[in-house]
């Protein structure tokens, strides 16, 4: 049966924490907690949720946790997955919740070596689009024309000049058993792939969207509504990747408006009609490729 | 099962673990002061569909006699609730 | 008991095959290779039960075997030089969340410039990263190290990983008769690794958590307390071994005819022989010479070292090191220990990047000392105005 409010785990592993109000990347780790039950460990590496989770003696997790290195996760949450093995306890769930810069940056090598031995565990990364613990600093997953610290928008750069890296087909591109992306805006869509992803052996991959609040420029109460609308407008979308296929879970009838989604946020504010443009067309180019090649889709 | 606060503060040496491990979901301090505005629930309007309680980044918001209660030693006051409910049973009240 | 010839790397191999680690991870760099090859071809026909992984990436070796200790599974790891300093972030992280890993390495030289041959600087640079450092003479003694490893650095007192070194490039080709024990005899020395330190799902444990500075001071503490109590689990570990296998070791360093010395030399890993054979021809042309190995650079052999050198004229430092602006590390250290006492200490450092060290070298060492003038010499450097 398919999780959702009313029958979902009423247990709270993640409880008392320091985040932001209004975080979404707390968000995730919460419900994929709750789809996974106590007997997940949870490796956080030195990033956000690790940050407001673990303070000695303000301890957040009601279930085994550990951080890791930056760039450790996925290394060390294949050591526990093999450790618990050779120990011959096989009941659990080994999860990773690393951030975009935990994942895409600096714990990318680990994260692949990971896919690469398909090692049993299931790998979270909830994506707020900026190193937002260190102070909203750019990371491989900031979109094209955000505004962070290290992309400032003045006169001469208008913010982030690259686009955000694919990491859903970069994995995917492992031939990984299970892949999906997703987006605190559509929670039953999220707790249930998490709960499929932990009946799958081998290695597994979540990437959500987890608005920042802080770092988005956003007032708290919008975290939801804003990562809802990311889907929405089609700057992101509900996929997974599974048997050697891309399927697309979710088609809005139809976008709703590029340019609303960006001028509510305070990081897209500078933004010219020309940059909007720009992002519109990048985001119709993905979208043709999508219908082409992904399941459900129309195309295929 | 979640973190629950307790009464004992570890802080002086021999509470102190050898190693930076300790039980989990412990906790000894609340939320409570980041709030500037905090979420009052209309019973009479809650219709328990939980779509608060689902979307509360900090798990504050309970099942109650089918309907829903708030933990507000916890809550930030983020006002994720009282957009997610459909039947304008949170409101969000100045905290004094 | 079986009698076999091995290289050091093998017999190390066959130590760690008798302390039965659950899981292995590695990532292959010159010289450790041997190591970790010969673990690999155990695990595969079965003489071995455990975990081996294939990691990308030494960071990942340690950040693995992390994982694995966290959840109470005895771990090994192995490396060398450039891979030491790349997992360096896991080193203190592995120290400071108590976990007793267990990780070789094989010493090498550091770039630049590129070389593959021994020196010490890889493990010295790291000296202050939390671990137990002890440093093999020859292979017999890494193969017993590798079993008193885990002893020392599982104990409850210790809860502290330790890296073992062999000399790169000297033990993977030299090859000598050592006692492989057996099994049998290997597990009554060797206790199960039980911890309190793990993931537990009976009663959760939140781990390798921040501490502000209300606290992190008593966690860095009892860090150090910890390495401090190897020094008597190692004495401890000894006097079994030597019950079980009848072979002693001396703790932290072992004195060569130190006791009437009057110039002694203090030195560590694989050179040691090459210094005690040269001591031995000394003496027998009359002179009072000795030589004292440090066995464990941490915790260090502050007494021990006094101990030693207390009816010396002068001792010299060799150590295949360079602290760049200031001396050898050993040497620095050494000095510390002997801070209360006048006596002249020279730091001779040879050895870099593999270069021999002769025994006239050695000779050489104990002749300068007579001049009981205490002075900071590289070994074997020649310029155009000639030796430096």
């Amino acid at each position: 049966m398919a999780l959702n409010a009313k029958n979902l785990n009423e247990d709270e592993y993640f409880y008392g924490h320091k985040a932001c109000a209004g975080c979404g990347g707390s968000l995730a780790v919460r419900l994929a907690l709750k789809a996974l039950g106590e007997r997940s460990v949870a490796v956080l590496p030195a990033g956000c949720m690790s940050a407001v989770g673990f303070n000695f003696p303000q301890l957040c997790f009601s279930n085994n946790a550990i951080i890791s290195t930056f760039a450790g996760t996925a290394s060390m949450l294949t050591g526990i997955e093999a450790g618990l093995r050779a120990r011959g306890i096989t009941d659990f769930q080994a999860v990773g919740f690393a951030g975009d810069g935990g994942t895409a940056d600096i714990g990318l090598q680990a994260l692949s070596g990971t896919i690469d031995r398909n090692d049993d565990i299931l790998y979270i990364c909830y994506d707020n689009e900026a190193y937002m613990n260190t102070g909203i600093q750019k990371s491989s997953l900031t979109p094209f024309g955000a505004k962070t610290t290290t992309t400032p928008a003045g006169k001469n750069i208008r913010g982030n000049l690259r686009p955000k890296k694919n990491m859903f087909e970069i994995v995917a591109a492992h031939d990984i058993p299970y892949a999906a992306t997703a987006s605190v805006g559509y929670i039953n869509d999220f707790i249930n792939k998490v709960d499929k992803a932990s009946k799958i052996r081998g290695t597994k991959y979540i990437h959500i969207i987890a608005p920042c609040p802080t770092g988005w420029g956003i007032r708290t109460d919008e975290t939801v509504e804003i990562a809802k609308e990311v889907v929405d407008s089609g700057l992101w979308y509900l996929a997974e990747y599974e048997n050697g296929e891309f399927t697309l879970n979710y088609r809005p009838k139809e976008f709703t408006s590029v340019s609303d989604y960006l001028k509510k946020q305070g990081r897209f504010k500078h933004l010219t009609d020309e940059d909007i443009e720009i992002i519109e067309k990048s985001r119709n180019v993905k979208w043709e490729r999508i219908n082409k090649t992904f399941k459900n889709a129309g195309g295929k | 099962m979640k973190p629950y606060l307790r009464d004992k503060i570890p802080s002086v040496f021999d509470e102190i673990p050898a190693s930076p491990s300790y039980e989990a979901g412990y906790l000894v301090t609340k939320n409570s002061g980041w709030r500037n505005v905090k979420p009052v629930i209309d019973l009479g309007k809650c219709r328990g569909c939980l779509q608060c309680y689902l979307q509360c980044p900090d798990g504050v918001i309970f099942k109650r006699d089918g309907k829903v209660g708030i933990d507000y030693d916890f809550c930030k006051g983020c006002g994720i609730c009282r957009k997610a409910c459909k039947f304008g049973a949170v409101e969000m009240e100045a905290e004094k | 008991m079986a009698r076999k010839f091995l290289s050091g790397n093998e017999a190390f191999a066959e130590g760690i095959r008798l302390a039965k680690p659950q899981v292995i991870s590695a990532y292959p760099i010159t010289p450790q290779t041997i190591v970790v090859e010969r673990l690999s071809e155990m695990v595969e026909d079965k003489s071995l039960n455990a975990e081996f992984i294939h990691v990308e990436s030494e960071h990942s070796a340690l950040s693995w075997a992390m994982g694995a200790s966290a959840v109470g599974a005895r771990a090994f790891t192995a490396t060398s030089s450039q891979g030491l300093l790349y997992m360096a972030e896991c080193l203190t992280y592995a120290a400071g969340g108590r976990f007793p890993i267990v990780m070789m390495n094989a010493n090498r030289s550091t770039a630049l410039p590129w070389n593959i041959y021994g020196d010490q600087r890889d493990s010295l640079s790291l000296l202050d990263s939390g671990w137990i450092q002890a440093y093999a003479e020859n292979a017999q003694e890494s193969l017993d190290l590798a079993l008193m490893s885990y002893y020392i650095a599982e104990n409850s007192a210790v809860s502290t990983p330790l890296m073992l070194k062999l000399a790169g490039y000297v033990f993977p080709h030299t090859y000598e008769v050592v006692d492989v024990p057996v099994p049998e005899q290997a597990d009554a020395f060797l206790p199960p690794f039980e911890t309190e330190n793990k993931i537990d799902f009976d009663n959760p444990k939140n781990l390798a958590f921040s501490a502000g500075p209300a606290h992190n001071d008593i966690f860095k503490y009892k860090e150090h307390i910890g390495v401090l109590n190897a020094a008597g689990v190692i004495n401890e570990a000894e006097r079994k071994f030597a019950d079980i296998f009848g072979r002693s070791y001396t703790g932290l360093t072992e004195s060569y005819k130190t006791e009437d010395a009057d110039y002694i030399i203090i030195t560590l890993g694989s050179i040691a022989g090459l210094v005690k054979e040269t001591a031995d021809k000394l003496r027998r042309q009359g002179k009072r010479v000795g030589v004292l190995r440090i066995r464990y650079m941490r915790p260090f052999p502050n007494a021990d070292i006094v101990r030693a050198v207390k009816n010396a004229k002068a001792v010299a430092v060799l150590e295949k090191d360079i602290s760049f602006g200031n001396e050898g590390t050993v040497c620095t250290n050494v000095k510390a220990a002997l801070q209360k006492s006048n006596i002249p200490i020279s730091n001779f450092i040879g050895g870099l990047g593999g270069k021999n060290i002769s025994k006239k070298d050695i000779e050489n060492i104990f002749l300068r000392l007579e001049t009981e003038e205490p002075e900071i010499k590289f070994i074997g450097i020649e310029t155009s105005g000639g030796e430096i």
